[in-house]
Parts: structure tokens; C-alpha cells; sequence
């Protein structure tokens, strides 16, 4: 077989007790995209490092262009013209980025020689595969998007003919998406091969030619995307069949829970974030923020929840005014009831360093039924997480596990569970699903649309622009700050995408 | 004596007594570049004067001296390399453990071997460094202004002062102008950056280490061959700190490095010039004041006067693989 540019053969893999690899046999053919999908720790980052050469698999084979071939480090990935674009990327950011590019591919010992050929070759590399960036940029000054093409570059300044990708949209605006994937498009035609890792369906769906689905370590499937569905691959991915759609009846809007008006927030230089922000959520809806994430929504969020101070406006809660500009009290805003999934569990959500029952209390460990006098009462503690960890199907069931050991969706359950079950009248979320995999989104939105069925007000935030037209019952638009229109949720994606990029809005604020 | 004449034996002094600290603080400079913190100069600048004033002393050479010093430091700083790089442990711990270790076995093996209260015996002329004469130095001496510039300001050193000022661009060159400095300053910064480029991170951050010592060993040669015959126990007497003080106050960077390190060197020669002399208004100044004055320059200039000084991001963060 002429045609197939890598090969790998019953790659086995073990951390531990953890099996992550099992017995994996995967082609990929010369000149195509390759999508590989499954849910968070079904496997595939580990396969990937694999064949990057960051670990050895326990047994198993590696053939590149029909020659068995062994990856000790990522050197000799490169020199077998593998390349990887890793999640997080590796750059330095204090480096230009013709230096970044040139790190660990320096012709000699002395870099003034190296500098004028690389960058020569770097333009060279530019106009190939349009991929134009400054050379003298600091890294940190280019956005995202170019940052990711820096990586793109630096694979292709080292000769790859295999481009792994991992989770490559995870960080990017849809517009930058769109543009990665016309990129692809573009090293494809130049006759590159491309793996492409992720757990966004509906990117295996645009540009994939072939895609392979984990689930749980094993490669469960490979088909031909033009002849798989959305469905077939979430049920191959789940192992089960998964609603894509929630399924939500009407809503029977109450009174007004939550009430913005005129909010401003300017983050710590001075600029604004949040502009004249008024809106209002009524028990028993949800209100879905959408927008290219960074324009504003974060910052509303967090001063809606009393976690970062408003410049001016009003907040009421359940009618009663919040101190929104003065004094942040965000324990004083849950006792009244506000509860707050806040977008970053990492940071802010969990300490991951704490067992899973005492995150399941953070915030709310001064409550009495958790105490006994001025201590803990550790028995009461683990009680009420088990009872939640049974009813958000939180796993593995454990009350005394680490939290940074459980998957990012349980994790997520975890920040839910906490919030939901104070019986809050108004509940604010953030990216609900980010970083969640199929399965846990699909209970994740049940449990939100349960939320609004039982009376809450419930505001949400999320990039997933079908997350909130899945679950909104009306849709603001942010952009550069301000609420640019309000949409229902049977708005196309398109109308949304139009107001979301700030074109339709400065048409309708004019109005 | 006038304002001239002072001035020059003022300088003079600053730049004897700065050496020490350009060494040292370059030695940290490459450490802390490639992202391992190293709290360590002083114990290295210790040991390396006592291995350096035990040898002379016994062989009666100079070289032999320099050589020890050198030895002896790497060694440490391997030691603290293979802490915190192989063994992933704690930065600041590893390297005040050193300068405990360090200050204690100093006195201890100093008595042992010399028995003269923990020092080493006085070095004779050939067991230690001699003055550099610049050619026509004595000469042109009475001419005004430029006779003592030249003859006491820049003539009249140590070989090892010479060699001390010149591995400022040296340092430089080597850190922004070739592949090795090029990949240390990466790893310093985003170890994963240079793992993922095929670099090895370990080897990298271990040769950073090696740079270290080798730098902390001239220093503490100086101490104990040039600018005194002999080791005295804690000779190095905070000089460690102070050139961890200006590498943070020169935001990491060789030039300002230098120019830290001459200001502090400049403080510690007037603190001595100005101890038991009374100033006009203030009258006589405690010369603990002027001691601890670098140390106080540095938090306020640190508080706000220079602006921030990012330390390598990396920096004191044992590289892991990620998973």
C-alpha cells in the first residue's frame, strides 16, 4: 500500500493501572485529513504523544511511509517528518517569532548565520501555504490565531509531512476556526497529511475526508466521513445513543428574578468591558449570552456574581438591590440567592488539589448542617457529596478522590452539583460545557433546562453559539461590550453570527 | 585632598569590590535564564574560596587554587542541579542547603586541616593573584585627571577583575547570539517549547547549572587569591545575596547586571570610605545603615522605581512532562 503515510499497529499503552492505549491500529492515508475523535480521556492525546515520541508505547509498531520505524523523542518524530501542533502551544512567548520558529532547528553553533536563512525560508514558507505572519512579532503580542500559525510554521520549516493537530479550535474565535480549517485545506492540497484531534463533531464534519473514533482507549471505528453522521459517530464516541438536541417544552416566564440596568465595568487598565449593559431574567427562562468570547460577557458574569466591581448601574436580585459598584461580597449575593458556575472551574470553580467532598462545600462550608460548633463535621460533609455525586451520575464515586482525577465534565458536574442544589432562585453559568465531553453535555444541558422548569432564572454564557440556541429561551448578543440585539432562539445561525461580529448591531443601535 | 583624588580611590575600590558580584551575579544569571532558581551563589562563592585558599596554600600556586575553586563549585552546583532538575525538588531549599552545608564545612575542614580557627594559612606572593601594571601606568601617573584614570582607575587590577568585566558581553554573546543561548533563555521560559523542538530540557538546564559554577568558582577565587591572601570563614558575607539582589534589579539581563553590581559595589566602597567620618547635617552615619543600603535600594527601587521585573517565566518550576 503506497498511499498510506502512517501506519500504527496494535499500539498498547498502560500508566499504571490505567489502561489508556488498547491494541490501536490506525492507517492514515497520504493526503488527507484524518480526523481522530472521542471523548475527553478515551486516548487519543496518549496516541498522539506516541507517535510524537513524548512516551514509548508498552508494544506495538510504528510504520511511516511503509518503513517500521522507532520514536524514542520528539527528535525523531521530526527527522520521520511528523509535526505537531500541540493544544497548549509551545511557544516562547518573550521570543520573536522567526526565533521560535528557528529553536531546536538552528544551522549552527553561532545564530547569525542561521537567522538570515531562516528567515528567508520562513517567507518562503509564507507565500507556499499563505501563511503570513510578521518574523519580528513578539509571541505575545500576536493573537491566538497567529500564534497557532507560528506553530503551523515551525512543523513545516522542519520538513513535516504529517501535521498531528490537537484540539486545535479549542482556543479560537469561530472566525479563526474557520480560517485554521481553510488553512488545512490549503496543506492538504500541497499534498500534506493532516490527523486532526478533537471532540467537536461538527469540525470532523466540515474537513475531515476519513475520521477514527475512540471510546475508552480502544479505536472503535473508522469511517469515511461523506458516508457517517453526527449521530453514528456521538453513538460510537458514547457508546450509546446521545441526544444532540436537548429536548425543552415551552417555558412559563415568572417575574423578573434578575435585573441589569445600565452596568459598566472596566477591567484593571481602565478599559471599559461591560457598556451600558441592561437586561432582565424572569423566573423560569433562560437568557443566553452569545458572542465571540472577550467581548464583555466574562466580565458581566463576574460582576453580576459580585466577584469583580461594576464602574456603575444597578443590579437587583429578587427586586432587593445589589451593591454592584461598591463592596463585593459574592458570599453575601449566594445567602441571597444567587448560585454561580463560574466559566474557569480550574481557577475559580474547584480547587483541584481538594478532595471532591470538599469541593462540593467550597463557599458553603459555613453552613450549620456541615458543622459541629467551629469544625467540620466531616461525616455530614461526605454524606451530602455522596448524595450528589449519586445524583449527577458523578464518577468515578468517589467522595476522597482528588478533584484534579476526575474528567473535566465530572469536574464540571462537581461545580454544578454544588450550585443547583442550594435551591438558588437565580443561577448564573458559564461555558457550561467547556471542555465537557458528549455524554456529560447531554445530562449538563437536562440539568439546566430541569433548572428553569422548576422556576429559576437562569443566565447563560457560552461561545457554543448551539449551546445557547439550544437552551435559550431568548438571546442577547454581546459585542465589543454592549448587548447588540436580542434574538429568539429560532434566529439562524447566520442572523447571530452577522450580529455577533458586530455588523447587524451598529445597524440596530443606530436605529 | 581633593574632590578628584577621592573620587578615583572611590571608584577604585567600587570596582575591586564589585568583581565578586559580577561573577556571581552573571553565575545566577545563567541559572535563573535557563529556569532554575539559585539561591546557592553564596555557598558556591564560599566553597569555591576555601577550596581555592586550601589548595594555593598547599601547593603554593595560584592556578592550582583557581582550578579547586572551580572544581569545588561546579560540584555544587551540580549538587543543586541534581535536586532540583533530576529530582524535581524544591529550588530555594536546595540552595540554602548549600549555604548551610557550605558555611559549616568550610570552618569545619579549615580547623581540621590548618588548625588556625577555621581560616587558611596567608598565601605568599606566587600562591596568589598579582596586580596588573598597564605599561607606562607609573609614568604618566602625575598627568592630571587622565594620569590617575589610567594608572589607578584601569591599570592596577586583577587578572581576574579584567576577566570579570569582560564576561559581561561575553555573556552576552553567549546568551543572545548563539544556539546555546538561544535555547537556554527558551527553557527558562517555556521548557515544553524546547522538549516538543527535541531539545533535551534536562541536559540544557544541567550545562546552565555547570555555566553557574564555573563563574561562582572564579568569584570565590577572587575572594581568597586576589582581594585577600587566604580564606577567611564567611568571607563571602552576604555578597551572594547582593548579586541575587542586582540580577533582580537588572531584570535578568548581563548589562544591567554590571551596572547593579558597580552601584552596590559603589555603596559598599563609600559605606567604607565614610565609616567614622561625619557627614555635613546628618553627622556620623552607623555603617550598618550603609551595609544594609543595597539591600533597602533594592526593595524600593524594586517597589516601583524600575518597573517590574518579570522573572523567567519557568523560572524555579521543575520541568514534568505533561500528564
Amino acid at each position: 500500500m503506497d498511499n498510506i503515510a502512517i501506519e500504527l499497529r496494535g499500539i498498547d499503552k498502560s500508566f499504571g493501572p490505567v489502561h489508556a492505549n488498547k491494541n490501536i491500529n490506525l492507517k492514515v492515508r497520504k493526503g488527507t485529513i484524518h480526523g481522530i475523535i472521542g471523548e475527553n480521556g478515551a486516548g487519543k492525546s496518549t496516541l498522539m504523544s506516541i507517535l510524537y515520541g513524548f512516551y514509548q508505547a508498552d508494544s506495538g509498531e510504528i510504520v511511516v511511509d511503509g518503513r517500521p520505524i522507532t520514536i524514542r523523542d520528539p527528535n525523531a518524530a521530526i527527522s520521520a517528518g511528523i509535526g505537531m501542533v500541540h493544544q497548549h502551544f509551545m511557544l516562547v512567548e518573550n521570543f520573536t517569532v522567526l526565533e521560535n520558529v528557528m529553536l531546536g532547528a538552528e544551522d549552527s553553533q553561532i545564530l547569525n548565520k542561521g537567522i538570515a536563512k531562516a528567515r528567508q525560508e520562513l517567507k518562503r514558507l509564507e507565500k507556499e501555504y499563505a501563511l503570513e505572519v510578521n518574523p519580528d512579532a513578539l509571541i505575545e503580542e500576536l493573537p491566538v490565531g497567529l500564534q497557532q500559525r507560528v506553530e503551523i510554521l515551525k512543523a513545516l520549516y522542519r520538513k513535516a509531512d504529517i501535521l498531528i493537530l490537537d484540539e486545535p479550535t479549542g482556543v479560537l474565535t469561530p472566525a479563526e476556526a474557520d480560517h485554521l480549517f481553510r488553512i488545512l485545506g490549503q496543506l492538504k492540497a500541497q499534498g500534506k497529511t493532516i490527523i486532526l484531534i478533537t471532540h467537536k463533531l461538527r469540525e470532523i464534519m466540515a474537513i475531515t475526508d476519513e475520521v477514527s473514533v475512540m471510546r475508552r482507549g480502544e479505536m472503535v471505528a473508522t469511517r469515511t466521513t461523506g458516508e457517517t453522521s453526527v449521530e453514528e459517530l456521538a453513538e460510537l464516541m458514547v457508546g450509546r445513543r446521545v441526544l444532540l438536541r436537548v429536548e425543552k417544552g415551552e417555558g412559563t416566564p415568572g417575574d423578573v428574578k434578575l435585573s441589569v440596568q445600565g452596568l459598566t465595568v472596566k477591567d484593571s487598565r481602565g478599559v471599559t468591558m461591560v457598556d451600558d449593559v441592561s437586561l432582565e431574567v424572569r423566573a423560569g427562562e433562560i437568557v443566553g449570552i452569545a458572542g465571540v468570547a472577550g467581548n464583555g460577557q466574562s466580565e458581566l458574569l463576574e460582576a453580576i456574581a459580585g466577584i469583580r466591581k461594576g464602574t456603575s448601574g444597578t443590579v437587583l436580585l429578587n427586586g432587593q438591590s445589589v451593591d454592584v459598584t461598591g463592596h463585593r461580597d459574592p458570599a453575601a449575593l449566594r445567602a441571597r440567592g444567587l448560585a454561580h458556575v463560574p466559566e474557569d472551574r480550574h481557577h475559580v470553580g474547584l480547587v483541584l488539589k481538594f478532595e471532591e467532598s470538599e469541593n462540593a462545600i467550597l463557599g458553603y462550608h459555613n453552613d450549620p448542617r456541615y458543622l459541629n460548633g467551629v469544625f467540620l463535621n466531616i461525616d455530614a460533609i461526605r454524606k451530602d457529596a455522596e448524595e450528589k455525586i449519586a445524583k449527577y451520575d458523578i464518577r468515578p464515586p468517589n467522595a476522597r478522590l482528588k478533584t484534579a482525577n476526575f474528567s473535566g465534565g465530572n469536574q464540571q458536574k462537581i461545580v454544578l452539583a454544588r450550585e443547583m442544589e442550594r435551591g438558588p432562585d437565580v443561577l448564573i453559568i458559564g461555558q457550561p460545557t467547556r471542555g465537557v465531553d458528549v455524554g456529560a453535555i447531554e445530562f449538563i444541558h437536562k440539568r439546566i433546562i430541569e433548572m428553569r422548569d422548576q422556576g429559576k432564572a437562569v443566565l447563560l454564557v457560552s461561545v457554543e453559539l448551539d449551546e445557547i440556541r439550544a437552551l435559550s429561551d431568548r438571546i442577547l448578543v454581546m459585542f465589543a461590550g454592549r448587548v447588540v440585539g436580542e434574538r429568539s432562539p429560532d434566529a439562524t445561525e447566520g442572523e447571530l453570527g452577522l450580529l455577533m461580529a458586530g455588523v447587524e448591531g451598529r445597524k440596530e443601535a443606530a436605529e | 585632598m581633593d574632590f578628584f583624588h577621592v573620587l578615583v580611590v572611590l571608584l577604585e575600590s567600587t570596582i575591586r569590590v564589585s568583581v565578586p558580584l559580577v561573577f556571581a551575579a552573571l553565575a545566577g544569571l545563567f541559572t535563573e535564564r535557563a529556569g532554575v532558581f539559585d539561591i546557592g551563589l553564596e555557598g558556591k562563592m564560599l566553597g569555591a574560596a576555601f577550596a581555592a585558599g586550601a589548595a594555593a596554600a598547599v601547593t603554593q600556586s595560584v592556578w592550582v587554587g583557581l582550578i579547586a575553586a572551580i572544581l569545588i563549585s561546579v560540584l555544587l552546583s551540580l549538587v543543586h542541579g541534581y535536586a532540583s532538575i533530576t529530582q524535581r525538588g524544591n529550588q530555594i531549599v536546595s540552595g540554602v542547603a548549600i549555604n548551610f552545608i557550605v558555611a559549616g564545612s568550610t570552618v569545619i575542614l579549615g580547623e581540621a586541616w590548618f588548625r588556625q580557627g577555621g581560616r587558611t594559612p596567608a598565601l605568599a606572593e606566587g600562591a596568589r593573584f598579582q596586580i596588573v601594571n598597564f605599561p607606562g601606568a607609573d609614568a604618566i601617573r602625575e598627568v592630571p585627571i587622565l594620569g590617575p584614570i589610567y594608572a589607578d582607575l584601569l591599570s592596577g587590577h586583577f587578572l581576574l577583575t579584567y576577566l570579570a568585566f569582560a564576561m559581561v558581553p561575553i555573556s552576552w554573546w553567549i546568551l543572545y547570539r548563539t544556539r546555546f543561548g538561544l535555547r537556554l533563555r527558551a527553557v527558562g521560559e517555556n521548557p515544553g517549547a524546547v522538549d516538543t523542538a527535541g531539545i533535551s530540557v534536562i541536559w540544557l538546564r544541567y550545562r546552565a547549572v555547570i555555566c553557574c559554577g564555573i563563574l561562582c568558582g572564579f568569584a570565590g577565587a577572587y575572594l581568597s587569591l586576589a582581594m585577600t591572601a587566604g580564606f577567611v570563614k564567611g568571607m563571602t558575607a552576604g555578597k551572594g545575596y547582593i548579586a541575587l539582589a542586582a540580577l533582580i534589579f537588572a531584570k535578568w539581563r548581563p548589562k544591567n547586571v554590571m551596572f547593579a553590581c558597580l552601584l552596590f559595589g559603589f555603596l559598599d566602597a563609600l559605606a567604607i570610605r565614610l565609616q567614622g567620618t561625619p557627614l555635613p547635617l546628618v553627622g556620623q552615619v552607623p555603617v550598618q545603615l550603609m551595609q544594609a543600603l543595597p539591600y533597602i535600594l533594592t526593595v524600593i527601587l524594586l517597589a516601583g522605581f524600575i518597573g517590574k521585573a518579570i522573572p523567567p517565566k519557568a523560572g524555579g518550576v521543575p520541568y514534568v512532562k505533561e500528564r
